[in-house]
């Protein structure tokens, strides 16, 4: 059996020290990374007693992706993410609890107990979901790009563009989805980011045996737009690398493309055996966890003591002990509204 | 229609073979209770085996025969199989004959359908049937369409396989049936297996079928256990294509149905037989097209009542056609009550377990259709 070839860590393209962060904007990322690692060993204990069922993917590992990107976006910004979504609509803003009722398939749901893991969708977030397909969001997050400018150029409104931040896996990018959306975007200059997480594997299959060129930031190239490759396990080289594609599609330059390269600390899913990948391969990438990673330039640059960060986690596990009880306490949906949501009105 | 009213009240019997033990060991799961278990006939053959084996031993035995044949799709080698369904294959063939391919379901799909154009015989998996949705266009444009598109010349001997249908708690997008879809397509042929006897026979038959076939397996089939007789065990057996199994012989309403829902349908029997002196017959459609509307025909004559279960939409679904077809036959006079559809709620499938439940046919959904079927002619 071949396992992949050793990945070059990129290395920061980006200085990571020349970021001039406030204290409570590092606490901010902190406190989201946290509630996202925090959040999917919940659902892990929870599927194990029974009160989760279905797929669930969890995102263990790649937390500096979704931090590092999405707190950069205004609520009016719109996220799309995939199957593994819980951590993305964390960060976007979707209160823990409903997302928690959500995969407890209650009536509290974001969901309202309809959609699950895979399914999380918010409106007043714009959040659009929550796709079950490879590569399905990614026409999706492109169409509400494509709104955006229409808002501006075919209504008029004045207002900032609205940015789109689309997230999706390394298997993903040999989809032709994939490609037609580059194509679009670029050629109408829609201002959305296609994210990477490039974490190496798709289930079973290792990035290099699916394809032809293993660096994704380079097809972007092919396409005519940007292609950055950063550190995913580094929140803030992620949020430095969003910073200049966020600043790129608001003043309607167009998209870019962010190849995060990251790992996933868990198998694909909660029934994923986790056979093909190596334990030495799974330890090297755990040693670089990015909360750890992050704890101790907070602590090293003396921005905040453990007891503030402790402070935090605390907080943060007491939320989640809340959004469990919300959850547990929450009624099933009515079965009387089996045909509920079929129309727009009714 | 004189002739047949009453028959249920009759009382002429015996109107077939001691039930319960036929019918629990045609309706798998294995059974816990030793009571159950000392009930069951002793099974003729050798082996007892699961429908994933069953499945696995069939690509197997192909490869084998036929050097043509490969296996393509995401996962099937190094994984084994999302499902476990082509275990160890990759070991045995090697990975030329088992192919793990990108996530590009369109690409590879018309790829395989490319290289059936040219002469080779593949064995296509969609890890769902969900996910062939993005690869439709190839099964019915590329597949489904080129022999006749070609005026009988460029044959397509390629069986797009995989599991179908709703499993537990996956949501709407993994969860969908696609019987009445692909049944619709002229230039396919669309099998819908039940047990591990029917997974084996008719995917052997679809391999060696040089036509396009889409063979619709069920992921709750996979793990369940089948005693069958030795010959189906053997290397050259086969199940003819388009012909349906009378599971159960009855007198009263005939029950037809495919998949899974044939075992439930044989507990609803039971039940019926036990509690109401019902005696229904269940038909295995086992292909959806062609679809035997001959056997279902001859057994409409017998019962005069027909109930159809399907866990696919209702709308222009399998139940729909299997009314239309029996209204066109003679069968129709024969029929003292109206046709019985039970299917899947017209709904995407929900995520939350009660709401799931009720979107699916179950025993009790069964037994209510054919009871009123049958009290529908009461005098």
């Amino acid at each position: 059996m071949s396992y992949p070839k050793k990945v070059q860590l990129p290395l920061t393209n980006y200085n990571s020290t020349g970021l001039n962060l406030n204290k409570s904007n590092l606490l901010v990322l902190y406190e989201d990374m946290l509630l996202g690692r925090n959040f999917e060993d919940m659902c892990a204990q929870m599927y194990y007693k029974g009160k989760m069922f279905g797929f669930v993917h969890l995102y263990n590992g790649q937390e500096a992706v979704s931090t590092g990107v999405i707190k950069l976006l205004n609520p009016t910004d719109y996220v799309c993410s995939t199957y593994r979504d819980h951590v993305h609509a964390l960060s976007k803003g979707v209160p823990s609890k409903n997302v928690m009722a959500e995969l407890f398939g209650k009536e509290t749901g974001c969901s309202k107990g309809r959609g699950g893991s895979m399914h999380i969708f918010s409106a007043p977030h714009n959040f659009l979901g929550g796709f079950a397909f490879i590569a399905e969001g990614i026409p999706v997050a492109t169409g509400a790009a494509f709104q955006s400018i229409y808002r501006q150029q075919v209504l008029k409104e004045t207002e900032d563009l609205r940015v789109t931040a689309c997230f999706f896996g390394d298997g993903t990018t040999n989809n032709g989805q994939f490609f037609e959306c580059l194509n679009m975007a670029v050629l109408w200059k829609l201002p959305i980011i296609f994210v990477v997480e490039n974490n190496q594997w798709a289930i079973g299959m290792a990035h290099h045996r699916s394809s032809s060129i293993p660096e994704i930031h380079k097809k972007a190239e092919a396409f005519g737009l940007p292609g950055i490759e950063v550190d995913g396990m580094d929140v803030l080289a992620v949020r430095q690398a969003a910073k200049q594609a966020v600043q790129r599609a608001r003043q309607g330059d167009g998209p870019t493309l962010i190849e995060a390269l990251t790992y996933r600390f868990r198998g694909h899913s909660l029934a994923d055996p986790d056979e093909l990948r190596s334990r030495q391969e799974k330890e090297a990438w755990v040693a670089r966890d990015p909360i750890k990673k992050l704890k101790k330039y907070i602590l090293d640059n003396e921005i905040a003591n453990i007891g503030e960060l402790n402070e935090i986690q605390n907080a943060v596990k007491t939320e989640l002990e809340q959004a469990v009880k919300f959850a547990i306490s929450s009624p099933e949906p009515n079965m009387s509204e089996l045909k509920r949501y079929l129309f727009a009105d009714n | 229609m004189m002739a047949h009213v009453g028959r249920a009240l009759t009382g002429v019997a015996p109107r077939r073979a001691p039930l319960a033990a036929t019918v629990r060991s045609l309706a798998s799961p294995m059974p816990s209770s030793p009571l159950v278990a000392a009930a069951r006939p002793q099974a003729r053959g050798a082996a007892t085996i699961t429908c994933r084996e069953a499945l696995n031993s069939a690509i197997d035995e192909e490869m084998e025969r036929e050097d043509k044949v490969y296996v393509i799709g995401e996962e099937v080698a190094e994984y084994n199989g999302a499902y476990k369904v082509t275990k160890g294959l990759l070991a045995k063939y090697g990975d030329r004959r088992v192919v793990d391919t990108p996530i590009t379901e369109a690409g590879f799909a018309g790829l395989a359908t490319g290289s059936a154009f040219a002469g080779l015989r593949p064995v296509c998996e969609f890890m769902t049937f969900n996910f062939s949705m993005q690869a439709i266009d190839h099964i019915v444009n590329s597949a489904a369409k080129t022999l006749y598109m070609s005026g009988g010349k460029i044959k397509v001997p390629i069986v797009f396989r995989g599991p179908n249908g709703a499993a537990a708690g996956v949501g709407a997008q993994h969860s969908q049936d696609f019987s009445a879809w692909y049944g619709s397509v002229p230039g396919l042929k669309v099998i819908s297996p039940y047990d591990a006897e029917d997974c084996r026979g008719l995917l052997k038959a679809a391999i060696r079928d040089d036509n396009p076939v889409v063979f619709l397996e069920n992921e709750l089939m996979y793990n369940q256990s089948f005693d069958v007789a030795d010959e189906v065990m053997d290397k050259d057996f086969t199940l003819p294509i388009g012909k349906a199994k009378v599971m159960l012989e009855g007198s009263d309403v005939t029950i037809v149905t495919h998949s899974k829902q044939v075992g439930v349908a044989l507990q609803a029997a039971a039940e019926l037989e036990e509690k109401h002196e019902v005696f229904a017959e269940v038909i295995n459609l086992r292909s959806i097209r062609p679809l035997d509307t001959a056997t279902v025909c001859e057994s409409v004559k017998k019962t005069s009542r027909l109930v159809t279960v399907e866990e696919g939409w209702p709308a222009f679904g399998v139940g729909a056609e299997l009314c239309a077809s029996i209204f066109e036959t003679e069968a129709f006079n024969y029929l003292d009550a109206p046709v019985q559809r039970v299917t899947g709620a017209d709904v995407p499938t929900p995520y939350a377990e009660n709401l799931e439940k009720s979107a699916f046919p179950s025993q009790n959904d069964i037994v209510a259709a054919c009871l009123r079927a049958v009290d529908v002619s009461l005098p």
